[in-house]
């Protein structure tokens, strides 16, 4: 039973935290790629952005989140939010619009916005300085141990405040976005556009309106993505290579353009790294006894090791490339 | 895709025809300036420190040339040059640093040899397992059963490598090189560079353009993984220093003379791989692949296999990054995985050829220099500036300024990198140098 809970901690717990945040990341660059029709690579650094927002307001007011008993970084979440969409549609505006307006091909697209990366990266560092931060400036992380009613299980479940926090808003954003895609005129539009571009402006979509709105939804997407991911370790302004092929991969594999793809490949993605780096022996330890005498397992059962944990994504990426390259539920853009 | 080929390439433009003995006064010009800021930089730094300058700047014209045939003559956008010239880098340690006889004169290459021929006898028998529908199992369950096996045996065989591996840690350090002159590691990376490659664009380059950006940038932070945490095969950060050179080194003949003759050779190699690709380039060859950029569906409609082709001009590109990787790596004399920074080996090396002009061979080569030399300039003057603003803001502004400010000043480069990356692709989408696109008739 205490593996179990191990089991629990380490791929249950661990999976949904990376799953959730990957999602939210990869729900930003589906849209994205469905609108405009270019791999955004400066996404990992949009989100970067938004959690360097939050470290700055959070330090500039640290005392605000005790007074309703939240944590100060969540609270300057939404304000976070909306700057960061702010810079997501200043971007466009300054350097992919011109870009556009040439009729240029989406794969120079996608060089001008590696051309942005290094410039947000360079202005975060700039800032921030290239160490690691806590986002938990004033406030303390809670930690809840959970035991277990069952007897001889003395592990304890292990979840943090952040962890908590993480669920909650990810289900919230979720939901949110399902019902602004489904039910609002604008979210209506959005579809149209990344099921017909030439169509949905005959049909009088402002598709300028509509590329706007884009940009400060995965704007907003990335700076809730990106504090989740800060609040639970901590904020480092060097993420984004690091978080750009997950965040890839999981769009890819829910199938690019695809909202609730992206949401599975999300999970898939996340769920794949956990267990890859999850020391399998520790589950068989309890069954070590009945296992024949010529069987003698190595101490260490994982896949691979946690320092070779982008291997896990870029392997699933070229797996759905070779088999299923439209991705799990058939994404519109190949 | 469909994107692509509606519109026509806007970088082609029957203006663009420039007749054919044009007097090259824009090439001229570049050039000579360029020359005249080698000359001063000659003056200012000295010469065993511009020489230095000028080698770096030959070992990344090469990879220029290989980014530029990529994305120059086919339209291929490789975002993970770093990953190739570390494996040539490697490459380069591996063959030229001396025998390690703690390692050699043990039972240990036996046993890493045993574990590598599992590993064979392993990739066979999963590869045998999904060729099962032959003899009559249903596909799902050979599926199913190539699975389980495959994951059982790699299971076996990776706890196995991982045992192996870490008595060769413990007991002789690291395996060591096979003590043979340098230029075989050049050959052999660029080899395997092109392997891996191969493995990419076979992938990739059939789907839209941005996966292989995608793939590319995750293959070179996995063969940087993998280089920086291989202790046994790289002695990881620990680093191996010194590498050979082929030619006599500075110990000998001092600094600059070595380094002269050093910089003679990535001149031969540069020259001969310049020569080759211009001949290429004016070849039916290179027709075909700037057929295949501009207008994917003609070609394919006269006949072209696209695929094949776009592969064959990848792993050309990937050979050159991976043979420019070894010289480099040579030249530093140590092999530091950690020091391979996407930065200062992918986006560097983009800038100098869309700056220069993709395409066009002797722009990728200005491009090359001139941006190294801007590089290597723009350390000292991004800490002078840092310092500057420092001081002005403790002047007037009574401003604590923080202890790192050197290494914040060092991240300003990060962002003038990318702001030249947007700003060339907006004002100069065709570089200093424009490729000539010849008309006939």
């Amino acid at each position: 039973m205490n593996e179990l809970v191990f089991f629990i901690n380490n791929v249950v717990i661990a999976g949904s935290v990376t799953g959730s945040i990957y999602a939210i990341g990869a729900i930003g660059v589906t849209l994205i790629f469905s609108i405009m029709r270019f791999a955004h690579f400066a996404h990992a650094d949009i989100m970067t952005f938004g959690a360097f927002m939050v470290l700055l307001l959070t330090t500039a007011f640290p005392a605000v989140g005790a007074s309703i008993g939240v944590p100060t970084a969540l609270v300057m979440l939404p304000l976070a939010m909306l700057l960061t969409a702010a810079l997501a549609v200043g971007i466009d505006k300054a350097f992919y619009k011109p870009l556009r307006a040439h009729g240029v091909k989406p794969i120079v697209m996608v060089i001008g916005s590696l051309g942005v990366t290094l410039m947000l990266q360079g202005l975060i560092r700039l800032f921030s300085g290239t160490g690691g931060q806590s986002l938990y400036v004033d406030d303390r992380k809670e930690i809840f141990r959970i035991a277990l009613p069952f007897e001889g299980v003395r592990a304890p479940i292990v979840i943090t405040e952040p962890q908590i926090y993480l669920f909650v808003i990810t289900l919230v954003a979720v939901v949110a976005l399902h019902l602004f895609l489904n039910r609002s005129r604008l979210g209506k539009a959005m579809r149209a556009m990344s099921d017909n571009p030439e169509l949905a402006q005959a049909s009088g979509i402002n598709t300028n309106t509509i590329v706007a709105v884009t940009w400060v939804i995965a704007g907003a997407l990335a700076a809730i993505a990106g504090t989740l991911l800060s609040l639970d370790v901590t904020f480092k302004p060097d993420l984004s290579f690091f978080l750009l092929l997950p965040i890839f991969a999981a769009a890819i594999v829910g199938g690019v353009g695809h909202p609730y793809g992206a949401i599975a490949g999300g999970f898939v993605v996340g769920f794949a790294e956990t267990l890859a780096v999850f020391n399998w022996n520790v589950l068989l330890r309890p069954f070590r006894d009945s296992l024949p005498t010529w069987l003698e397992l190595p101490s260490n059962l994982a896949f691979v090791g946690t320092e070779y944990k982008i291997v896990v994504p870029f392997f699933i990426l070229v797996a759905i490339l070779v088999w299923r390259p439209t991705g799990l539920f058939k994404g519109k853009v190949i | 895709m469909s994107h692509s080929t509606k519109n026509r390439n806007p970088d082609y433009t029957p203006n663009d025809a420039t007749p054919e003995r044009r007097f090259p006064l824009r090439e001229l010009v570049l050039f000579g300036a360029l020359l005249a800021a080698v000359l001063a930089v000659y003056a200012i730094m000295g010469a065993a420190y511009s020489t230095r300058m000028l080698v770096e700047a030959a070992c990344y014209a090469i990879l220029a040339l290989g980014l530029t045939i990529q994305w120059g003559y086919a339209g291929q956008f490789n975002a993970g040059v770093m990953g190739f010239v570390a494996l040539g880098g490697f490459c380069a340690m591996l063959f030229s640093v001396p025998v390690n006889d703690a390692f050699w004169g043990t039972e240990l290459p036996g046993e890493l040899g045993k574990v590598l021929l599992y590993g064979i006898a392993a990739t066979l028998i999963v590869v045998g397992a999904t060729k099962l529908d032959r003899f009559g199992v249903p596909k799902k369950l050979r599926t199913v059963l190539a699975i389980v096996i495959g994951v059982v045996l790699y299971l076996v065989v990776i706890s196995l490598l991982r045992d192996v591996t870490s008595q060769i840690q413990s007991q002789a350090g690291f395996i060591g090189g096979f003590g043979l002159p340098a230029w075989v590691g050049w050959v052999v990376g660029g080899a395997l560079a092109g392997g891996v490659g191969y493995f990419i664009g076979h992938v990739c380059l059939g789907l839209r353009s941005d996966y292989l950006a995608i793939a590319t940038l995750g293959i070179a932070e996995i063969i940087k993984a993998f280089l920086k945490n291989s202790d046994w095969l790289t002695r990881g950060t620990a680093t191996v220093s010194p590498l050979p050179w082929p030619t006599p080194g500075p110990a000998d003949i001092g600094f600059t003379l070595s380094r002269a003759i050093y910089l003679s050779v990535t001149a031969v190699v540069i020259a001969v791989v310049f020569f080759l690709l211009h001949r290429a380039y004016h070849a039916p060859w290179g027709r075909m692949i700037r057929a295949i950029r501009d207008n994917e569906v003609s070609s394919a409609a006269m006949g072209k296999d696209i695929n094949k082709r776009r592969l064959e001009i990848f792993v050309l590109g990937c050979i050159l990054m991976g043979l420019g990787g070894g010289m480099l790596g040579t030249f530093n004399s140590l092999f530091d995985p950690q020091g391979y920074l996407p930065l200062n080996h992918t986006f560097l090396v983009l800038v100098m050829v869309i700056l220069g002009g993709p395409g066009n061979n002797l722009g990728t080569i200005f491009g090359a220099v001139a941006v190294y030399i801007i590089w290597i300039m723009s350390e000292p003057l991004a800490l002078f500036l840092m310092q500057l603003a420092v001081a002005f803001g403790e002047g007037v502004f009574g401003w604590d300024a923080p202890n790192n400010m050197d290494s914040r000043a060092l991240q300003a480069r990060v962002l003038v990198i990318g702001m030249l990356i947007t700003l060339v692709l907006r004002f100069a989408p065709k570089g200093l140098l424009p490729e000539k696109i010849k008309t006939h008739g």
